[in-house]
């Protein structure tokens, strides 16, 4: 048997594989959204130091994982459009953009609101927020300079440079807390350490990222089609789809 | 339960503001993109002059 692998990378054949995809990824993004709320306002005890305030976590980590990651894949796949001048990677990259920008403002918002009762301040000019700033401020960049340019395969590639020459920040953003002396902590989670935290707390945390990749995956599927049929209007299958002729 | 009442729930150990304020706007923001993104699905499918949605989702 032999499989083709390119199948999916034709604009078409994604944009039907990509709504069948919504419904499953959207169901399993509402339960791990209760679930991981009702972890983190009933399950999860007391901080010892923050009390109720440390509450805050379960949105404002997965908020900036999300955002960091997302920026990753969105650098990755306008990469390779850029290289391999392959149409859809363009179009996934700039369908990530805008709920990357959601997650950035986020992170930086809920951060804001839990410094200021740990700290004593909204916000300080430190790696950690700053670069976290850059990296919203890029994502916006990224929009702004697409949505500048008429021609959408131009577009694709001035993005494509933005969102490559960006993605040096995504190490400084992770290690900030590393390489300069900061008021933010240093990462609750690590691939080489335990945890630093009590299983409810790390389990609501996890579960409420698992929620915050589902929305994503749900949200870029959905742009993503759309702009398949903005960029496919004049084509013979969005013709069809139009006549209902296509199933 | 850990907490109290509702009230006690809602005050949150004296941080009420800030981790509502946190997860208030989080819900904003989360709402505010669906909405967008239906706008822009409407307002293209109206471009289009698609209707039937079962179509467009590939389905018969």
């Amino acid at each position: 048997m032999t499989i083709n692998w390119f199948k999916y990378a034709s604009p078409a054949s994604f944009y039907f594989l990509a709504g069948r995809m919504i419904p499953y990824f959207s169901i399993a993004a509402i339960i791990f959204l209760i679930v991981g709320l009702y972890i983190a306002f009933f399950s999860a005890p007391t901080d010892f130091q923050q009390g109720e305030a440390y509450r805050i976590i379960f949105v404002h980590v997965p908020a900036a994982w999300m955002s960091m990651f997302l920026y990753l894949v969105m650098a990755f796949w306008a990469g390779i459009g850029l290289a391999f001048t392959t149409r859809l990677s363009s179009m996934v990259a700039s369908a990530i953009a805008p709920t990357g920008a959601m997650f950035a403002f986020l992170a930086l918002w809920t951060g804001a609101w839990w410094g200021k009762p740990m700290w004593g301040t909204w916000w300080v000019w430190d790696a950690r927020l700053t670069s976290e700033l850059i990296l919203f401020f890029l994502y916006i960049g990224f929009m702004s300079l697409q949505a500048a340019i008429d021609d959408p395969r131009r577009a694709d590639k001035a993005g494509a440079v933005i969102a490559l020459v960006g993605v040096v920040n995504v190490p400084i953003i992770y290690f900030s807390v590393q390489w300069w002396n900061t008021l933010h902590q240093g990462a609750s989670v690590s691939l080489v350490q335990s945890p630093k935290m009590a299983t409810a707390m790390l389990s609501g945390m996890l579960i409420m990222a698992l929620a915050a990749w589902m929305y994503s995956i749900v949200t870029i599927l959905i742009r993503t089609r759309l702009i398949i049929l903005e960029r496919e209007r004049h084509t013979a299958w969005v013709s069809e789809l139009k006549e209902g002729v296509l199933e | 339960m850990k907490w109290e009442s509702m009230s006690d729930f809602f005050a949150m150990g004296g941080y009420g503001l800030y981790v509502w304020g946190s997860y208030l706007v989080a819900m904003l923001c989360i709402i505010g993109e669906i909405v967008l993104i239906r706008i822009r699905k409407r307002t293209l499918y109206k471009h289009l002059g698609l209707r039937r949605k079962s179509i467009l989702r590939g389905e018969k």
